[in-house]
């Protein structure tokens, strides 16, 4: 019961946050100067075609871009009306995207779940690969175990991303038949999900895992070998010992609960570095991801799509951090008791 | 009758290295305490360790055998296998650590970790082995056994959890117990209460019990058997009456002779003179507000320190007795200005005889500045208190360099001589910390807080991480020093016996509050207060004519509420201190007169 109070208000106060990003995101998309239409403006009068000018204006218009800032942010939040009444974030209307000239909705919409997809499956990969191998090499350290595992994780670490991609792709064609570029066969694109669309994303998600997921479990398979050579020194290892454990079984029960706290608080972490990081990936192996859309609107100051893209990244770490500061709650008695007084 | 565990010819070794223990050989009879005395290095902790084979993994037993003969079966402990040797491991021989708080995982119940025992060794399903838990709960004296099987450590009082730890080692019945330091974490009270248990377990169960400690004291109230180990060597061994009423070897006669001791013969004191003050705490209070963790809820007040009065006379030292949470070291902080006392509360600081006093708390930053270099501190734990990336040169002209004082040269110089002062080697200057040990360490904290030239020192625990024959060095040097710098003493200790050999006046607190206030030797001659008595009886003399009186102990370390009906207080409502000058001059104790 305690905990789910602690859920619901983990979920106001992240509420709450979601808040104050969005003023941030929107003061941030507003802080060069111009816009995406007054450049276009700008740059049709030059040319010295009006009917564009026209339609610019209209569209200005059409989204309270003349308005005061404040009173855009409000519109674009759907907290105050707008040429068209309530319709802003809240009320699921995400704007135009000018550079494209469709609605943000329309463009980001396969790539949100397909986003959210690729990163789930390379966090799953960097726990599963980290988990093992970190264990492994604290409690085999300084053997020949603890050297490989460092030797191949720090191979992955100083390995270009985009590299890894390239060669991976290659030899993954070549041995495996596996799938090049894209996150599904061109063919069911835009098509409804069937099983045969499933097969084809799986296969096609292989290579994208791997390579986004490496660096990061190399890197938390080293902090867990640290962690672990922390605590397999302290007292209640050897009380365990002492107790006639089997150290297969005390491993996993003593010290790994305790080094394992760190790695729960990283899942909060762990979403946006990796989406970020995988921008770069997503360009060189054509995968429909929102980090092409992201750079691409960057580039161009479309601030709505931008925008979006932005409060979405954000809402995904804080739902990460939400996650991991309940799952930590559940695991560690020390922080669940704080605070109730001696 | 045929020993239970006999350790031959034990040798064991570190890499290339000679080893650190050589030939040991003692043996353990059924039922028998075994004391294994020696300093910290003396290859004690390792030689017991070594019989259930807990030893880092460097370590390599290189000869001798460890023969345990039990329930009909004889076992080699140093060549058993490791599956059989899990079955040996807290079934048949069982060890609790030095460190309770440390020792039981923080992130799981008390009730699995001790069930554990039982479950591992296969003997019982679940619910039998809880019904069997909860037993030796309440039979190691947990009031709420159940409470305590839900309990996380970190719930517990350091007492409670070697509580914890002996149940978990006292729940599969063992033949033997290997106690390394079992009690040297714990208050003197509490001390006294754990080893009262330990020895009534053993005498219902009759198991054997082999007792590591460094505290000659303990052996006298508890073994049977001492084997005294110097340097990986055993010095001396035999049964314990003997060798305590008269020691055969030098170095266990050294070992007594550094064995501080609370005087029994009656000396009249001089109660310290009153008209050169160095510092005077006038009714220092200090509350801490702990936030409730709901909302609606007060918060909850701690009195860490009620209405403290305490004067230091200037070349005398000032001792504060109590255990951990009296409040004795938030006292200090408060002497020393790194803490705001409530409102109302003040404390003052002569600089020297005649000069106006300064208000600590309500001081200038030029002030501030000359008082720190008149009041300097030296801390309980010399290995953390010194930084091990700074050389020795570097920590000690480091406060000269702060305060702007002197040359280069000169700075050198003084820190060469502060080191010369106390007794260590200027050449040393140039090392890092790690390459001294536990007693030089100290010194050099003390040479630090020497370097500005102080008028009073406040020493918090100054000796309690260090063995007795380096504490009585360190007590010597920190006299020597006294008298010859004519320095003031504001020392914190929950050691009684280190208290009467150093301080001119002892303040015991308990609570927050202090409870009696004398001279040593009125205080210890003619102890009044049920808690102050507890203190006294709780420590543990190498004296085998003179055990702990369990009772005394029980009767003043329990709640103030339980103390006799004079001396009773409830919550923050205490009765006042009363001088008792019509008994001894300058002897206080708080109760309804």
């Amino acid at each position: 019961m305690e905990i789910l109070k602690y859920a619901i208000y983990r979920f106001g106060t992240m509420l709450l946050t979601l808040l104050v990003v969005s003023v941030l995101v929107f003061a941030i998309i507003n802080l060069p100067p111009g816009d995406y239409l007054s450049n276009q403006i700008a740059e049709l009068q030059a040319t010295g075609q009006s009917a564009g000018v026209a339609k610019a204006e209209f569209l200005r218009q059409e989204y309270a871009l003349d308005k005061p800032l404040w009173q855009q942010y409000m519109i674009w939040m759907g907290f105050m009306p707008g040429p068209h009444g309530f319709s802003g974030m809240i009320q699921g209307n995400f704007g135009w995207s000018f550079e494209f000239d469709s609605p943000v909705a329309d463009i980001v919409g396969d790539t949100l779940w397909l986003t959210v997809l690729v990163n789930l499956a390379a966090v799953l990969f960097v726990y599963a690969v980290a988990l093992p191998l970190g264990v492994l090499a604290a409690a085999r350290a300084r053997t020949w175990v603890d050297y490989t595992s460092a030797f191949v994780g720090y191979l992955g670490l100083a390995t270009p991303n985009f590299l890894l991609a390239l060669i991976l792709f290659y030899y993954g064609h070549r041995w495996f038949d596996l799938p090049i570029g894209g996150l599904m066969d061109p063919m069911f694109e835009d098509m409804p999900m069937t099983w045969e669309k499933v097969k084809s994303i799986l296969t096609h998600l292989i290579v994208p895992t791997f390579v986004i997921g490496t660096a990061g479990a190399s890197a938390m398979m080293q902090r867990l070998r640290a962690n672990m050579l922390d605590e397999l020194g302290k007292p209640y290892v050897e009380t365990a010992i002492a107790k006639g454990m089997k150290s297969s079984r005390m491993l996993a029960k003593y010290p790994l609960r305790v080094a394992f706290n760190p790695f729960v608080a990283d899942i909060g972490n762990l979403l946006p570095s990796m989406i970020s990081g995988s921008v770069l990936v997503s360009v060189v192996l054509g995968l429909q991801t929102i980090g092409p859309s992201l750079l691409q609107a960057l580039k161009s100051q479309d601030m709505f799509l931008s925008g979006f893209v932005l409060m979405f990244v954000a809402l995904l770490t804080l739902i990460g951090t939400m996650v991991s500061d309940v799952l930590l709650v559940l695991l560690d008695p020390r922080i669940r008791y704080e605070g109730r007084g001696a | 009758m045929r020993p239970l565990l006999t350790v031959e010819n034990l040798s064991i070794g570190f890499g290339k290295g000679e080893p650190v223990v050589k030939d040991v050989s003692f043996a353990v009879q059924p039922g028998e305490t075994l004391a294994l005395v020696g300093e910290s290095g003396s290859g004690k902790t390792i030689s017991c360790r070594a019989a259930l084979r807990i030893l880092p993994k460097a370590a390599q037993l290189r000869t001798g055998r460890i023969l345990l003969e039990t329930r009909g079966q004889s076992l080699d402990l140093a060549t058993l296998d490791e599956r059989r040797m899990r079955d040996v491991r807290g079934n048949i021989v069982s060890m609790i650590f030095q460190e309770p708080m440390r020792s039981l995982s923080p992130l799981h119940r008390i009730g699995n970790q001790v069930s554990e025992v039982l479950w591992l060794h296969g003997r019982k399903s679940e619910r039998a082995a809880r019904k069997e838990v909860l037993e030796c709960f309440e039979r190691v004296g947990f009031p709420d056994p159940e409470r305590t099987y839900r309990s996380y450590p970190f719930e517990l009082s350091g007492g409670m959890r070697q509580r914890a730890m002996i149940a978990m080692a006292m729940v599969a019945k063992p033949d033997l117990l290997i106690a390394d330091e079992p009690t040297t974490a714990l208050d003197v009270t509490t001390q006294a209460q754990v080893l009262g248990l330990m020895k009534e377990l053993q005498r219902e169960t009759g198991m054997a019990m082999i007792l590591v400690t460094h505290d000659l004291g303990v052996v006298a109230n508890m073994a049977e058997q001492v084997v005294v180990m110097h340097k990986g060597r055993v010095m001396e061994a035999g049964p314990a009456e003997p060798m305590l009423r008269a020691p055969a070897h030098p170095y266990t006669r050294a070992l007594f002779d550094a064995a501080p001791e609370i005087p029994d013969e009656a000396v009249v004191a001089i109660p310290p003179s009153r008209d050169d003050l160095i510092m005077e705490m006038k009714s220092v209070s200090k509350t801490y507000t702990l936030r409730a963790s709901k909302g609606w809820q007060a918060p909850t007040l701690i009195h860490a320190c009620r209405e403290i009065d305490l004067r230091v006379t200037r070349g005398e030292t000032l001792a504060i007795v109590g255990e951990s949470g009296s409040g004795k070291t938030t006292a200090a902080r408060i002497a020393l200005g790194a803490e705001l006392p409530d409102p109302g509360g003040e404390v003052l600081f002569h600089p020297a005889a005649g000069q106006p006093p300064i208000a600590v708390h309500d001081m200038d930053r030029a002030t501030r500045t000359a008082f720190q270099r008149r009041a300097q501190m030296v801390f309980q734990d010399p290995y953390s208190s010194l930084s091990p990336r700074m050389r020795i040169q570097d920590t000690l002209v480091e406060p000269l360099e702060i305060h702007g004082i002197g040359s280069r040269s000169e700075r050198r110089d003084k820190a060469a001589e502060m080191l010369r002062l106390v007794g260590l080697s200027p050449n040393m200057l140039k090392r890092y910390p790690h390459a001294f040990s536990g007693g030089q360490r100290q010194r050099l904290s003390i040479a630090r807080a020497l370097m500005l030239d102080p008028a009073l020192i406040v020493c918090d625990e100054p000796t309690s991480a260090l063995d007795v024959s380096v504490q009585e060095q360190i007590l010597k040097l920190l006299e020597e020093i006294r008298d010859q710098q004519n320095l003031s003493y504001l020392f914190i200790s929950h050691d009684l016996a280190v208290v009467a050999r150093i301080a001119d006046e002892v303040a015991v607190m308990r609570r927050g509050l202090i409870v009696e206030q004398a001279p040593p030797e009125t205080l210890f001659y003619n102890p009044q207060h049920p808690y102050t008595k507890a203190l006294i009886a709780a420590q543990p003399e190498p004296d085998i004519d003179r055990p702990i009186d369990l009772n005394l102990v029980a009767q003043g370390a329990g709640a103030p509420e339980c103390w006799p009906e004079e001396f009773r207080f409830n919550g923050i409502q205490a009765p006042p201190l009363v001088n008792l000058s019509h008994l001894e001059a300058g002897h206080k104790v708080r109760c309804h007169a």
